[in-house]
């Protein structure tokens, strides 16, 4: 199969075939898809309102998409990107609520390292069970997500909260660490950009981050053993490279990246700790990964759809009877059918490939 | 101090009652893995047959239809589970978030859609509902000092799907390790190649492995709407199927072991509810959230082999690939 079919026309079919199954969904609900989709695009893509919506969301899902994506090309499945994420938020909120941080830049750059710090040694327990013990990193993963709301639920009821407040949240954060939204970076240049928005400076940082993965994973020797791991252990075993050290180092990446996203939904958007703070982006994570092909340019216009999908639900649940959990069956039926059904889109392809270079060849 | 109090008839009857879902989930999964096909979606398949039987019973007023529409919804997971991971050999652990994640959303768009209740079902009474069942001389017998009360308050006055659970383990091990359908299925998840060579389809046994594992996580989530709580609320299995993964590799997937596993579960569970007799037993608090976690702190450590190593079945999570 020719490497354009590979990267974008299977990841299409696919995405198509996801589509055309959510708007039988929507039929089926009765409901119209056209008119759900009409008031989708104008929701979110309508107006710099609807853009700082679908970006703020974009931005919370690149860096889930590329904590997933970084342990992928491992070889490994972190399904721990929740609870990493949940982790990173408080490796922020103890940042920011025990510093006084004189100005926004130098606490973004502290709250990154703390979120990241957090995240990755999140990870770590697993991915050293999963190196050293031999524990599967999924389940290991998907039992320290449980295990982190269980910690953060304890750190915020009874330790963070305010005296005298029932909310189990942090306190806010000061006025000085507030980050810039892009109302505010874009307003120098003239654009006028939503007010109330809640996309801020993050995005640039997800976006360096995108950079700096590609870099890592295509560009360096590090990046080269990391997928060498995941094509083939054996080989890489052979080639001298460590399992023990590729499995960690993967891990923490992935987990200091999945943190990071605290710096957006935790430090920009509410300016507190609360407790559902990650509300499932950690999840989206997986489905952006798959879409994207583990590939950072793919992570990040996969992280621009699925922003979309979510600012575009959230309309739809304002505007319809169209119930937010649309948006919950859209992502399941993307991980299907661009993750466990990729075959069923793949062999058919193949085969035609095949039998049209056979029919060029005679 | 008075550890006794730990044990308390009331919290050992909801023990029984907290396992219950639980144990038929890990039961599912057992038969599922032992087949070696991975299912973490046994969480999505609970929900979903939770949300039709309790749709079906409040419709019909029959909860039996309602156990059969529940098992049916399971089951239609199990399908596309096995489409994706047998059929077109997929990544079966992605395959497992996905209908999770699928359960997660239809269930709440179809119930908004069916009943405008904000994504829950209409409370079911009388019918609907698996009533707790009086077994034979339980009043004549609760007055018997000791055993008395445990047959008349803890073994009897379940429903009927909890005895189902409870003769489901001897079941499960009389399936597995004493017909030659059983010794079909371990040797399928352990080396498939052998099964093929012997002439016998790897592809019938993993899906009929992955069939019971959908009747038996439909009658798991049609016991947690129609027998635990009267009616589906959204996300109602909150994490269940997760614990019920943690009770299998606790219990090393043996379905004996998957009994006592979801029993200790179940008791972790039941206990957290009443934090005043924790108090009262050990004179100190004990915090809530660690409870909560404790399942699955212990199935880390479990899994990290500090306390006897469990080892999966070894064709597990792997499609199989005929030669040619």
């Amino acid at each position: 199969m020719p490497k354009w079919a590979e990267v974008i026309l299977v990841p299409l079919i696919s995405l198509i075939l996801a589509a055309i199954l959510s708007a039988l969904v929507i039929l089926a609900i009765g409901e119209d898809p056209v008119a759900a989709v009409n008031l989708m695009v104008t929701g979110a893509l309508g107006s710099t309102y609807g853009w700082g919506y679908t970006l703020y969301y974009a931005t919370n899902f690149m860096f889930t998409g590329l904590a997933v994506s970084v342990a992928f090309h491992a070889g490994l499945f972190n399904i721990g990107g929740e609870g990493q994420a949940m982790l990173g938020g408080l490796g922020v909120a103890l940042v920011l609520l025990f510093i006084p941080w004189p100005h926004w830049t130098v606490a973004l750059l502290a709250a990154t390292a703390g979120a990241a710090v957090f995240g990755a040694l999140w990870a770590a327990i697993p991915a050293y069970l999963q190196a050293k013990r031999g524990s599967h990193i999924v389940i290991t993963t998907i039992m320290f997500n449980f295990i982190a709301a269980a910690v953060l639920n304890y750190m915020l009821v009874n330790q963070l909260r305010p005296a005298g407040s029932m909310d189990p949240a942090t306190q806010r954060f000061r006025e000085a660490v507030h980050l810039p939204s892009l109302h505010e970076l874009l307003a120098p240049f003239g654009i006028a950009f939503s007010k109330a928005a809640p996309a801020n400076v993050s995005l640039v940082i997800a976006l360096i981050a995108c950079v700096l993965v590609w870099l890592l994973i295509w560009r360096t020797p590090l990046g080269l053993e990391i997928r060498s791991y995941g094509k083939s252990q054996r080989a890489a075993r052979y080639a001298g490279i460590g399992a023990v050290r590729i499995t960690m180092i993967a891990m923490l990446i992935s987990g200091a990246l999945a943190g990071m996203m605290a710096i957006n939904n935790v430090m920009g958007e509410a300016e507190r700790l609360v407790l559902n703070a990650v509300e499932g982006a950690g999840f989206i994570g997986i489905a952006v990964a798959l879409m994207g092909r583990s590939h950072p340019f793919g992570v990040f216009l996969a992280a621009i759809l699925f922003g979309f999908l979510y600012q575009g639900g959230a309309e739809l649940a304002l505007w319809t009877s169209i119930p937010r959990e649309l948006i919950v069956v859209i992502q399941a039926l993307v991980i299907l059918f661009t993750g466990a059904l990729d075959n069923m889109v793949r062999m058919p392809l193949e085969r035609i490939f095949l039998a049209m270079r056979r029919g060029g060849a005679a | 101090m008075n550890f006794l109090a730990l044990f308390d008839l009331s919290v050992l009857d909801s023990t029984v009652r907290l396992a219950t879902p639980l144990l038929l989930a890990c039961l599912a999964g057992l038969f599922s893995e032992r087949g070696g096909i991975f299912d973490i979606g046994l969480e999505g398949k609970m929900l979903a047959a939770a949300f039709f039987s309790a749709a079906l019973a409040a419709m019909t007023g029959n909860v039996w239809v309602g156990l059969l529409a529940g098992i049916g919804a399971s089951l239609t997971l199990s399908a596309v589970h096995g489409l994706a991971s047998i059929t077109f050999r997929g990544n079966q652990l992605i395959s497992g978030v996905a209908i999770n994640f699928l359960a997660a959303g239809m269930t709440v768009l179809i119930a908004q859609d069916w009943f405008q209740q904000g994504g829950r079902t209409p409370s079911l009474i009388g019918g609907g509902r698996f009533e707790p069942i009086t077994l034979p001389f339980a009043e004549a017998l609760s007055t018997v000092p000791f055993l008395g009360p445990i047959y008349s308050e803890l073994i009897s006055g379940h429903s009927i799907l909890v005895y189902v659970a409870l003769l489901c383990v001897p079941g499960t091990w009389y399936i597995l390790f004493r017909t030659r359908f059983g010794l079909r299925l371990r040797a399928v998840g352990e080396n498939p190649a052998a099964v093929d060579t012997a002439g016998v389809s790897v592809i019938g046994l993993r899906f009929a492995a992955v069939g019971i594992c959908g009747i038996l996580c439909g009658i798991a989530g049609a016991y947690l709407a129609t027998g635990l709580q009267a009616g589906f609320v959204k996300d109602m299995t909150a994490g269940r199927g997760f614990i019920a993964l943690a009770a299998l590799i606790f219990a090393k997937w043996r379905p004996w072991h998957a009994l006592w596993a979801t029993l200790l579960f179940g008791y972790l569970q039941a206990i957290a509810l009443r934090p005043d007799i924790i108090e009262g037993a050990l004179g100190f608090k004990v915090q809530v959230q660690l409870l909560d976690a404790l399942p699955y702190i212990l199935t880390v450590v479990i899994l990290a082999g500090f306390v006897g190593k469990a080892i999966p079945p070894r064709a597990g999570g792997e499609p199989y690939v005929k030669e040619r």
